[in-house]
């Protein structure tokens, strides 16, 4: 078990880099979703939410 | 010779990152022109910068000392940081988040929770606990950059605390939380391939992967005859189950931590930031792996400093003695001994990102928890400026926060993992509190305001009267049930003493909202079309 002792210790280590691999193959699959015109409706919503926040400082 | 190479690094880090924050400004005018600019930004800038925020000096020197205590089984909070706090985060909770402060038009966690249960009372009173409770957190994450200075540099902590707070300070107050995504990134790089570094060089220098880990099972009697009593067997190994032990590393370490980084302030505001869907799921391949590379390798070294130290015949003990029992101090002690000097600049370097970038956003936080819920919306007192109020009480939140920093060394016993208490308070306070209300809120229209705010007060309330009274690692330094009872804690000999506030209160809280919920009325359902517009 990779030299570790106990069985709870030496699956915490191997999960923690199976759930990085995870995270991985995730990106991955979805790097591009949704879609451009999704994304491009996203953010003006975005740029629209932006606008209201009071603390939101115009610069000359 | 060392110091000099130090503050020159320092002083090199620094200015790169002055320039960074120099060029995203001047490349915007307004917010509207960040993000438009953000568009072509690219992808790997925008994912580091997120992994930045998440991790601090807290992961890295509070709890690489924990593990040096616990031993690895605290890599499975390093599990739960990526399983929860990065894919459950960023997928379940992030997107919902995102539309959901939009369509409310809300722009700090307390008012999106506010304007979802259509609570001022429920905004103000999160507004208020924020700015009260989170100094603990950023207090303990100036604790990890404070002490590593002060190791580094042969100067006393006081005199590291005021450096490293007067450094951050300045930062935080030119910065804020927008137009930092160059800083975060650089920031970022630079914590991964230190992190990188420290683990090939410790797995290196220990005789490879198996053989240093077989070397940590073999000390396993050395943590029996110092913690055997309270149910260690080694660091290789969970400690027995049911033990003072066990329940210290499940339920604070673990539990208190891994589960608590849901319901993170200054994250959800971080998931409203985000431009797009997309970015959340990119910000998930980077996320785990900057995050396993992070808290993965903190704790893996952290407990493998054991077998340094042992073996080292300049120390000849385990980390924790050879730390003079002060658990903070070993992931320091071991950089500036076992690591070349360019690395421990190295190192200098990236504390200061991982503490610039946290507190960043949890000052950020706080003082729009104080400012513009607390005041401006909570007791509803119009003030001429919402930046002015949130600046000045940022300014608040820094002096708190390092008024705990410099106090908290002082208030647990000796051999206390402070930094991962600290922390751990903080993040079980926000999941009893917030946990139940911000998922309910998130994913169903049948909790009510009134279930909202019973299930925020029963955690507030059951997480303090555990915290004062039951959980006997505060309620003994706190004195307060001393002075009360005449007993140092009311668990008596029972393992309660020993058992996290999150484990009691989390549930308390999930079961109130529910049921007060159940047996009041439903919200009106023009509001709730306005807060799930565009979510299935």
């Amino acid at each position: 078990m990779l030299g570790l002792d106990g069985v709870g210790v030496f699956l915490a280590y191997i999960m923690s880099i199976f759930a990085g691999i995870g995270c991985v193959v995730y990106g991955i699959k979805n790097w591009n979703t949704p879609a451009d015109a999704d994304v491009d409706k996203e953010i003006n919503e975005e740029i629209e939410w932006e606008k209201s926040d009071p603390e939101n400082e115009e610069r000359d | 010779m060392n110091i000099l190479l130090i503050t020159i690094v320092t002083l090199v880090y620094l200015i790169i990152t002055a320039f960074f924050g120099y060029l995203g400004w001047r490349h915007t005018k307004d917010a509207t022109d960040f993000l438009l600019a953000g568009r072509k930004t690219h992808p790997f800038i925008m994912a580091v910068s997120y992994g930045s925020t998440f991790i601090s000096t807290s992961a890295i020197i509070g709890f690489g000392g924990a593990a040096a205590v616990f031993g690895m089984g605290v890599l499975w909070l390093t599990f739960l940081n990526i399983g929860v706090g990065i894919f459950i985060a960023f997928v379940i909770f992030g997107k919902r988040t995102r539309k959901m402060g939009h369509n409310l038009d809300a722009h700090t966690f307390p008012e999106l929770i506010g304007k979802r249960y259509n609570s001022k009372l429920l905004q103000g009173a999160s507004g208020l606990m924020i700015f009260v409770a989170m100094p603990l957190y950023a207090g303990s994450v100036i604790i990890g950059g404070a002490q590593f200075i002060a190791q580094t540099l042969s100067i006393s902590y006081e005199a590291a605390l005021f450096f490293f707070v007067a450094v951050v300070a300045v930062y935080v107050i030119m910065g804020g939380l927008k137009g930092v995504l160059y800083t975060d990134a650089f920031q970022g790089v630079i914590m991964f391939i230190s992190m990188i570094i420290l683990l090939i060089a410790t797995y290196w220098m220990l005789g490879g992967v198996i053989d240093s880990h077989k070397a940590l099972t073999n000390i396993a009697p050395e943590a029996v005859k110092v913690w055997g009593k309270a149910g260690h067997e080694g660091w290789t190994t969970m400690p027995a189950t049911g033990s003072v032990f066990w329940w210290q590393l499940i339920s604070t370490i673990v539990l208190g931590v891994g589960i608590g980084v849901l319901a993170q302030p200054q994250l959800a505001v971080r998931f409203m930031t985000v431009k797009s869907d997309r970015e959340l799921n990119r910000g998930v391949l980077i996320g785990g792996v900057f995050i396993l590379m992070m808290t993965g390798v903190a704790f893996t070294v952290g407990a493998l400093t054991n077998v340094y130290f042992l073996n080292n015949p300049a120390f000849g003990k385990i980390s924790v003695l050879a730390a003079d029992k002060r658990v903070d101090n070993i992931i320091p002690l071991y950089i500036n001994s076992a690591m070349p000097v360019w690395f421990t600049a190295l190192f200098m370097v990236t504390m200061l990102a991982a503490a610039m970038s946290t507190l960043s956003a949890q000052f950020h936080t706080m003082g729009s928890a104080f400012g513009r819920d607390f005041i401006e919306q909570g007791i509803n007192i119009k003030t001429g400026s919402t930046i002015l109020t949130t600046k000045v009480s940022m300014g608040f939140a820094i002096i708190l926060s390092t008024f705990l920093a410099y106090f908290l060394p002082r208030f647990f016993e000796q051999g206390s993992a402070i930094i991962a208490i600290g922390t751990a308070i903080f993040m079980g306070l926000c999941a009893a509190t917030f946990l139940p209300l911000y998922f309910g809120g998130l994913f169903t229209r049948r909790i009510t305001k009134a279930g909202a705010l019973a299930g925020f007060f029963s955690g507030l309330a059951t997480s303090s009267f555990w915290i004062m009274f039951i959980h006997a690692k505060e309620s003994v330094p706190l004195g307060l049930c001393k002075a009360l009872f005449g007993v140092p804690t009311l668990a008596g000999q029972s393992s309660l003493q020993f058992v996290d506030p999150i484990v009691i209160a989390l549930p308390v809280s999930i079961v109130v909202t529910i049921v007060v919920s159940i047996f009041t009325k439903s919200p009106d359902s023009e509001h709730l079309e306005r807060c799930f517009s565009g979510l299935r």
